[in-house]
């Protein structure tokens, strides 16, 4: 909230500077209708933005002059001296109350009551005579972005200069001084770029992070329920974006929840949740940014769309023979509401034609996918002008090229046992596992083909919007995150790219549009209609993912599948029993590995598991499946690394106890002089069976009971257990769902791991318990 | 009205460049291939920290695309696009007169699309190109 407010403040502050010419003119010629309506849209501006972040006095005073502008501006009182002054007392006193709340200082608010009542008709008020209060210091600048541009660039000279100077120094023999010195103006250089770049970018969440207060507002308004989630909000995009975007999210989403989502009765005569689904969500697609808002309302009601236009004068025979989708977009007609009643949320004529008009400003399209009866999804594209996007760098023939890694499911190599290739007619298709996918070759695509290739392989799984395919390269070089901007329209119109960026290598790349590659290979997704409430089906029996796989003793077991890192095959050569240890080498570390029985052939696959500190290789036989664990874990009985059992279709298979697996390889600290952690309400034993190992390991002692004498440091409480009262320690509840309920749930997913150390961290270190 | 030109060999021709239009004139480093793009685009090369497009000016003229060794080029911008037109050399900068083309004097494939007029260095007329039409996917529509 913080963020939003100082945003409102620069904001506000802008525009009063910028108004105070107005404002003079305006008292010079009342009748001024452009004065008029600047002065106006300031004030409902900051009406808006008031409600929006709790200032009600600022709310106050904005709310009493809109409405005595509006009067003027429908012609029911004249602009006359005393009005004006009136105006211009309030108007003052919001700049006031906005430094005033910058400055961090208070401001009496005596006499506010006055200027308000000098707007009323007919008042001989004299406005009171505004105090001055102290200007805090700005802490934020704005910069021309052409400036920024320079200075990017700058950067990215200093960087080339940097390689070139390590390059020439690697040449000969170097003084370890000189070493050291090029070693420290290497880090400047990589975290100066890296501060640069971010001074353009921003991530997406600053126009997420304002919308569950949003849409809780309105829905209530309104009588609805709605469950809002929010996806992608890390996706980075141009500040200057992000501002243009605001406006058109907020009238999208108020639409959808004021016309498309239905009343709670009259989902449930749908047969529909009666908590209405709403999804907003972005990610980066090719050259693209795609910010989604789908709903599963009632979609859009296209024949009545055509009735309404047809009583405002259309011809009803040529908009019937538009094409379906040609229909939907009768949506963007300027002037056009769906609804028949203007209500408070939307509807006050601003139409989804303003909306459309602002993405198409920047660049971008809007997109609507109607299921009339089951929901709207609204798809904005917007441009990357500039992006830093992690990639994965393959290589063809002798060109290396970019793919964003949000495309890429996986990368498997084309020997594995587990991928079939074979032609089907003279298309190829490639089973990975039990999915069947069409392939492009991208050599012969990008008809690289007379180069001498390997024959064999690497395929990488990507996934578009419309699907996924395998995408065939000759090798996997690196990860790298670059910076990507738009290639020369010559370049762009083969449809294969998403841009160009230039690696520290120093010799331009070029990014490759998964989706473009799709289109132009031809491939033909049978678009399987994925419908939103089957999606919403889909999430409701959201369990943790687990990866089931066969244990070396043969036994079919599942682990938490946040904690595996990756499946890797090793040779056993690289296998040691040393150091009192069975231990593994593997790219260049040692280490530990645990093995349930002994291991046999020369080869064994491991699953590298990684807490986010230590990593430990667990072997096993083979990886089966990826599978959502239920809720319910019957927990083991007595210690070991099995944590629990749980039914999968009708088998029972037993879960690895991963915290009890890293607990044997932390090192231990002196446990008399750890902070003590209750577990309060375990009825399930779920807290004991999967936190308890977890906690000690992390350097907790941890007890259900407290002994006399004992304090606990920190209690740890389920969903609903009752806090153990008079305890005099704070509390971190653990919630069985992942999103949080709302902005007042301070309580945090039971297998959020991280969130939970970081919780019981802050709070033991509130208490200086330790 | 007198105006600087850049007088560059293309094609074995020496051509007349408007000044205004050259933002540097380079020797280009290595070129990443396009693949796919049309024949006029030879790839892209760094320039600092700049990724320039090169195009084969030979090729956008309708004569058969230069050897890849052609390393000298001409650096403009369109549509905030930075392009490299490689050249053969560059012979002279000086102030000129743009004149009318001889009336009756056809030009040939792109050399029409892109001649703007005839300058006339001692008693020699040399075509006045502009760059902006030989630019693959903004030739057709230039404006000057």
């Amino acid at each position: 909230m913080d963020d939003l407010l100082q945003e409102f403040i620069a904001e506000t502050r802008e525009t009063l500077e910028a108004l105070a010419g107005e404002i003079v003119a305006w008292e010079a010629h009342p009748s001024d209708r452009a004065r008029l309506d600047a002065i106006f849209r300031f004030v409902h501006t900051v009406k808006g933005s008031c409600g929006f972040l709790d200032l009600p006095r600022l709310g106050r005073l904005s709310h009493a002059a809109e409405d005595v502008l509006s009067d003027v501006r429908l012609g029911k009182r004249a602009p006359d001296r005393a009005l004006v002054n009136a105006v211009l007392a309030v108007v003052d006193r919001i700049g006031e109350i906005v430094e005033a709340i910058d400055g961090g200082s208070s401001l009496d608010d005596t006499g506010e009551e006055l200027l308000i009542a000098a707007l009323a008709d007919g008042s001989d008020q004299v406005a009171a005579a505004p105090t001055i209060a102290q200007r805090a210091p700005a802490r934020s600048v704005r910069l021309n972005v052409d400036l920024l541009d320079r200075m990017m660039l700058g950067m990215s000279d200093m960087v080339l200069a940097r390689n070139e100077l390590s390059r020439r120094l690697r040449q000969g023999d170097v003084d370890p001084a000189v070493e050291a010195a090029l070693e420290r103006l290497s880090l400047t250089v990589g975290e100066m770029r890296d501060t640069v770049t971010r001074t353009r970018m921003q991530k997406v969440e600053a126009l997420f992070s304002a919308l569950p207060r949003m849409v809780r507002d309105t829905a209530a308004g309104l009588g609805k329920s709605v469950t809002l989630s929010i996806e992608g909000a890390d996706v980075e995009l141009d500040r200057e974006m992000i501002e243009v975007m605001r406006d058109p999210l907020v009238h999208m989403i108020r639409n959808s929840i004021d016309h498309g989502l239905e009343t709670p009765a009259d989902r449930r005569a749908a047969g529909k949740r009666e908590n209405g689904r709403l999804q907003v969500s972005a990610r980066q697609s090719g050259n693209q940014i795609v910010i989604e808002i789908s709903d599963d309302g009632r979609g859009i009601d296209v024949d009545r769309l055509i009735r309404k236009l047809v009583a405002s004068g259309r011809d009803e025979r040529q908009l019937r023979s538009l094409s379906d989708r040609a229909k939907l977009d009768l949506v963007f007609e300027p002037g056009l509401s769906s609804k028949d009643g203007v209500s408070e949320i939307s509807g006050r004529g601003v139409g989804m034609d303003v909306v459309r008009s602002c993405v198409e400003q920047i660049g971008g399209r809007v997109e609507l996918d109607s299921q009339f009866g089951r929901g709207l999804r609204v798809a904005i594209h917007v441009p990357l002008t500039l992006s830093i996007i992690p990639t994965i760098v393959v290589g063809v023939a002798d060109q290396r090229f970019a793919i964003p890694r949000q495309a890429i499911e996986e990368i498997v190599t084309e020997r594995s046992d587990a991928i079939r290739i074979d032609l089907l007619g003279d298309a190829t298709v490639v089973t990975v596992r039990d999915r069947r996918l069409p392939l492009i070759d991208l050599g012969k695509l990008l008809e690289l083909d007379a180069f001498g290739r390997p024959a064999m392989q690497m395929l990488a799984i990507v996934n578009v919007s419309e699907g996924s395919y395998a995408l065939a390269v000759d090798t996997v070089l690196d990860n790298e995150e670059l910076v990507i901007k738009p290639a020369a329209p010559a370049v762009m119109t083969t449809g294969l790219y998403a841009g160009q960026t230039l690696p520290d290598s120093g010799l331009p790349m070029l990014v490759l549009d998964c989706a473009g590659l799709a289109h132009v290979a031809g491939l033909d997704f049978n678009r399987i209609g994925r419908g939103l409430v089957e999606e919403a089906a889909v999430a409701v029996d959201e369990g943790a993912p687990a990866l089931l796989f066969v244990d070396l003793d043969g036994k079919r077991r599942a682990v938490p599948l946040g904690i595996v890192d990756r499946v890797e095959q090793v040779g056993t050569d690289c296998v040691k029993w040393s150091a009192g240890r069975l231990r593994l080498t593997i790219d260049d570390h040692i280490l530990p590995l645990v093995a349930v029985a002994p291991i046999e052939g020369n080869k064994v696959n491991v699953l590298r598991l990684k807490d986010g500190v230590t990593e430990v290789s667990y072997a096993i036989q083979e990886a089966i499946d990826i599978v959502q664990l239920p809720d319910d874990v019957v927990p083991a009985t007595g210690e070991g690394m099995v944590a629990g059992v749980v039914l999968l279709d009708g088998e029972q298979i037993e879960l690895l106890d991963a915290y009890a697996v890293f607990a044997e390889h932390g090192d231990p600290e002196d446990v008399a002089q750890a902070p003590l952690c209750l577990l309060a309400g375990d009825a399930d034993g779920w807290m004991t069976a999967f936190v308890k190992p977890m906690l000690e390991n992390a350097g907790y002692r941890v007890a259900t009971e407290l002994a006399v004498g004992e304090r606990a440091a920190v209690v740890l409480a389920g969903e609903t257990s009752e806090t153990a009262k008079g305890v005099g320690a704070p509390t971190v509840r653990l919630r069985k769902r992942k999103a949080a309920a709302g902005a007042a749930d301070d309580s945090i997913y039971r297998y959020d791991r991280a969130g939970l150390l970081s919780a019981l961290e802050a709070r033991v270190a509130a208490t200086g318990g330790r | 009205m007198s105006h600087l030109y850049l007088i560059a060999q293309i094609a074995g021709r020496a051509v007349a460049i408007d000044s205004d239009q050259v933002e540097s004139v380079v020797d280009i480093g290595e070129v990443t291939h396009v693949p796919r793009a049309a024949e006029q685009v030879r790839g892209l090369a760094a320039l600092r920290s700049r990724v320039v497009t090169v195009v084969d000016t030979q090729a956008a003229l309708g004569l058969a695309p230069a050897g890849s060794d052609a390393r000298r080029a001409v650096i403009t911008r369109v549509e905030g696009h930075h392009y490299a037109l490689l050249v053969d050399a560059l012979d002279d900068v000086a102030p000129f007169d743009l004149l009318p083309i001889a009336s009756g004097v056809s030009l040939d494939r792109g050399w029409g699309a892109a001649g703007r007029g005839v300058v006339e260095r001692d008693g020699e007329p040399i075509l006045a190109i502009d760059l902006t039409a030989l630019i693959p996917g903004h030739g057709s529509h230039s404006v000057n």
